[in-house]
């Protein structure tokens, strides 16, 4: 059954919006302390721990986020678990997300000068200490506007996540588009609805690179 | 129960494979051809147009980076026939990723114009360089220089958004990855190696990009 587009179909498609949104937060959750464990490692001295954090990047960065999602989704019934696509999807965004934060992260943590970590340890910090107390807090600055930035690509890329069936924004919208047949109207909506998300985010981050480079 | 690995179909299907990989290498090579020289165009445009050309110019980068690619790719997909032009699968996924391409490239690109101090333009003009030798020599080359090591990341992360191409049913790699486990249901097996091989590519891509860098920047 074909029918007409109508008034009701540009409303699911906001409250779709949401589980884009929810998917964005579940990758964060997920992507954030994994990106901070690899962005630890990958400051640490010794060479064999950078080498880890940097094959771990490099692997994460090579393979196309399409494919996690699927290695996922069809990784954890090898295992006999079944889990919901949204769950799936989560994973995949959380590897995701860390290959790229974790990358991010570390470039900041470097950037603090050298002196900062001789100063700390000459007062008998352990590493995760020099981190917690003198590095992270200036590193933070530095990070933020790449950070927000990152969180566009997030949000933009959780569109992959329809390819797996998790009904997000893009889902709804093939949905809406098949059984309308209105393809061009519906994905303008679909991107429209994107771009009020995503442009906030980076005018923000655009500020705060400003802010920061106005600064010093 | 114990899942037991089959990776036996899927390398019967190698030819399938090496085709998609050889579709793969040829989008990403005309994709980066023509994504660059938009780029280039949409970055010039954003530095030395006029108003209303710079602001077409930083509306089209605003809208291409805050949408995603599979949505743009579905809006070239069944915008084109709406306006009465018919192109194959494969002509219709090189444009969308050129025109997505278009848009990282050009942010990358005025960023390293931008990077070129005036005092240098202002050499180039008391040396009595013409307008054209200027933008070349002094402000072009040395600015893609700069940028260098940014905007080849974004050809090896187009390279690897090349398998979303494949949303619109283009006979790239990823889209013989389906078809291949449509056929023999390994899907896991299938996604591991198709996972594999686009990791050698990027390795591949970043090695031969750092070649170039010294053959093209080589004093």
């Amino acid at each position: 059954m074909i029918r007409d587009l109508s008034w009701i179909d540009p409303l699911y498609l906001v409250l779709a919006l949401r589980w884009t949104l929810g998917l964005t937060v579940l990758a964060l959750l997920g992507g954030a302390p994994l990106g901070l464990i690899v962005a630890a490692v990958g400051s640490m001295h010794r060479p064999a721990a950078r080498w880890l954090a940097r094959g771990y990047v490099g692997v994460v960065q090579g393979i196309p986020l399409l494919a996690w999602l699927f290695l996922f989704f069809f990784g954890f019934p090898i295992f006999g678990i079944e889990v919901p696509a949204w769950l799936a999807a989560s994973f995949a965004f959380s590897v995701y997300a860390s290959g790229f934060l974790g990358e991010i992260w570390r470039g900041a943590i470097q950037s603090i000068p050298r002196t900062q970590w001789e100063a700390s340890v000459s007062i008998g910090m352990s590493y995760v200490e020099q981190l917690r107390h003198v590095i992270i807090p200036q590193a933070v600055r530095i990070a933020t506007p790449p950070t927000v930035g990152f969180m566009v690509q997030l949000v933009k890329n959780t569109s992959l996540a329809s390819v797996i069936g998790f009904v997000e924004l893009t889902r709804e919208g093939q949905m809406t588009a098949a059984a309308t047949l209105a393809q061009l109207p519906v994905y303008l909506m679909v991107g429209a609805l994107y771009f009020v998300v995503c442009y906030p985010l980076t005018t923000f981050s655009r500020v705060l690179e400003r802010r920061l480079h106005g600064v010093r | 129960m114990a899942y037991s690995f089959n990776f036996r179909d899927v390398f019967a299907a190698k030819d399938a494979l090496l085709d998609g990989l050889a579709l793969t290498l040829q989008l990403t090579a005309t994709t980066i051809v023509f994504g660059f020289l938009i780029g280039l165009g949409v970055a010039a445009t954003a530095v030395y147009g006029s108003r209303w050309a710079k602001r077409a110019a930083h509306a089209y980068v605003e809208i291409i980076r805050n949408t995603p690619l599979i949505v743009q790719l579905f809006v070239v997909f069944f915008g084109l026939p709406s306006v009465g032009i018919k192109l194959g699968v494969f002509t219709v996924a090189t444009i969308g990723l050129a025109i997505n391409l278009g848009a990282y490239a050009a942010e990358i690109i005025r960023a390293g114009i931008e990077s070129i101090p005036r005092s240098q333009v202002e050499a180039g003009i008391s040396l009595g360089f013409t307008r054209t030798q200027i933008f070349r020599h002094v402000v072009l080359v040395p600015a893609l220089k700069n940028v260098y090591p940014s905007l080849m990341s974004q050809f090896v992360l187009l390279m690897l958004a090349t398998s979303v191409a494949s949303q619109i049913a283009a006979p790239e790699l990823f889209y013989a990855g389906s078809i291949i486990q449509s056929r023999t249901y390994r899907d896991f097996e299938v996604y591991t190696v198709i996972a594999v091989v686009y990791l050698a590519l990027a390795i591949l891509l970043r090695m031969l990009f750092a070649v170039a860098h010294r053959l093209v920047f080589r004093r």
